[in-house]
């Protein structure tokens, strides 16, 4: 089973490195597993025949969010923050907040099969294969998701008019 | 698996990667040539003529001597993310050649049988790419873009002030010049309606005319930004050498700096490529709805595809010679105030013909 090994391999590097992003002191260094945790989540997406939302997922978070992580991170001086001592106070609150989710998992898993029945595997393949992944997306979010996808936009565009506003005041003071 | 699966999904891919990776390397180290050369004759100077007859053998005296230059790590450098910066780069700029289609699906291959063993090989046909992905154009714009991560990660490492200024210049032009790029291509993948490569040359095919020619404003657009993504003049503020020494790879020195160059020059050669798939007609022949033309056709046509990108790859040469680099600002304001709000318009005028007239396809 190819796709079965394949999913192991994408997960072992995804997990892997996604403790890495929170171990590891050198916050560059945490980038960088990070952009191998989301390259593995798209491989995947590509074992799970998502092709469309592995491109997005590499586009959007490799080539633009991480990007933009280690612009903002370069001009941060790194030396200090190697050297100061992380807030680790919460024990308590993140390890409950870890057993709450460990146990939601823990359900899914376990009751998954009835709460999200799989789709029969011969039914669904056809339908994909004729008219692609990248078509399907873009129908389902124009006609059963048009109001999330709406509002899911709206919100962009107060974040951009925001970040818009914000960097003008701080150009007026000075 | 069977031995028709291990051919079509194994051996013929990897003939071919084989075959594309040594033209690749062949024709970056003569563009370096040609580079030379070309803005040496604009210029009124010969450029290289001591190794070989007209210089013919300097790229492979380049190449030698870059690859036994001492290597120099800065002491005060981030080691690991120093080595591994010019390999992130230099990746993705090669994989995205996966997918860009060179010829049409058009080489015969007829059945064997393999002597002593008894085997059947059957009759297959086969195309001029390595493969084609009903994502392609999604792809490369991806792949494309893991790139920027190199540069910056190269001229953060090597702990230095003219690195780290290229760096940061890098990282917000490649930003903002690929939404406007991401826009420019819109135009065309509504017209073809696939972002499989391959069909939207075939879409050019059946519309009878290269989308250059439904489509000037986004070819401007893609082409510009372009230049822009790959760092070239008169885009090249990453590496000014009048003001940065020569941008996020001023540490780099001997085999790590060639990965840096290859990597750049296998950017160009990309965005060449992808202008000619997405708006010159692949490699199709120029009007490849004429039938008085047909004799046209006897050129076949992955050498249609090499002529296209040599002219774009003139251009950019062209454009090193003549044109000044822009200032930061300046760069901003074009990316920003003038691609930008055209590209929408494009955009939006596209869809609108597009959905009045029926759909082109």
């Amino acid at each position: 089973m190819l796709e079965t090994t394949l999913f192991y391999i994408f997960s072992f590097v995804a997990i892997v490195s996604a403790i890495l992003v929170i171990t590891q002191r050198n916050v560059v260094h945490s980038a960088i597993f990070l952009a191998a945790t989301l390259l593995a989540v798209a491989g995947i997406f590509l074992t799970l025949h998502a092709e469309f939302l592995a491109g997005v997922q590499v586009i959007v978070y490799v080539g633009g969010i991480l990007v933009l992580f280690v612009f903002v991170i370069m001009l941060i001086a790194l030396n200090r923050t190697e050297v100061e001592r992380q807030f680790n106070r919460q024990w308590t609150l993140a390890a409950i907040t870890a057993a709450v989710l460990v146990a939601e998992f823990a359900y899914v898993i376990f009751r998954g099969k009835e709460t999200f029945p799989l789709p029969s595997a011969t039914a669904a393949a056809p339908a994909i294969a004729v008219t692609g992944n990248s078509q399907l997306v873009g129908v389902s979010l124009y006609t059963n998701y048009l109001l999330p996808f709406e509002i899911a936009s709206i919100l962009l565009l107060v974040a951009i008019v925001g970040a818009v506003v914000l960097s003008k005041k701080k150009t007026a003071e000075d | 698996m069977n031995l028709d699966s291990f051919i079509d999904w194994i051996l013929l891919p990897l003939i071919k990667i084989g075959i594309l990776f040594g033209l690749l390397s062949l024709v970056i180290a003569y563009l370096t040539l040609l580079e030379r050369k070309i803005i040496a004759f604009m210029q009124v100077r010969l450029g290289p003529m001591r190794v070989g007859p007209h210089g013919l053998l300097q790229p492979i005296a380049d190449g030698i001597k870059l690859m036994l230059k001492e290597d120099i790590v800065p002491s005060r450098a981030d080691k690991i993310v120093f080595t591994l910066a010019p390999v992130i780069t230099l990746i993705p700029a090669f994989i995205v050649f996966a997918v860009i289609p060179f010829g049409p699906r058009s080489i015969h291959i007829p059945g064997f049988t393999i002597p002593g063993l008894n085997v059947q090989v059957a009759e297959r046909t086969t195309g001029f790419f390595i493969t084609d992905l009903n994502i392609g154009l999604l792809y490369v714009l991806a792949v494309s873009s893991i790139g920027i991560l190199g540069i910056i990660l190269g001229g953060w490492a090597s702990n230095s002030k003219y690195p780290l200024l290229g760096a940061l210049r890098s990282a917000a032009q490649m930003v903002s010049y690929e939404v406007a790029l991401g826009f420019s291509i819109m135009g065309v993948l509504m017209m073809a309606g696939t972002l499989s490569l391959v069909e939207i040359v075939n879409a050019q095919k059946n519309a009878g005319a290269w989308y250059v020619f439904l489509q000037p404003v986004g070819f401007i657009l893609f082409f510009i930004c372009g230049v822009a993504e790959t760092n070239r003049a008169p885009f090249d503020l990453p590496e000014a050498e009048s003001e940065l020494v020569a941008g996020f790879h001023t540490e780099y020195s001997g085999f790590r700096f060639s990965l840096f160059f290859l990597a750049e020059y296998a950017a160009m050669i990309v965005v060449s490529s992808m202008a000619v798939t997405l708006f010159w007609g692949g490699w199709l022949r120029p009007f490849p709805n004429i039938a008085a033309l047909g004799f046209l056709g006897l050129v076949p046509g992955f050498l249609w595809f090499a002529l296209k990108v040599l002219v774009f790859l003139y251009f950019y040469l062209w454009f090193r010679a003549s044109w000044p680099r822009y200032r930061y600002d300046q760069l901003m304001k074009i990316g920003w105030q003038v691609l930008m709000p055209i590209a929408i318009a494009n955009v939006i005028v596209t869809a609108v013909l597009v959905l009045w007239l029926g759909g082109s396809r």
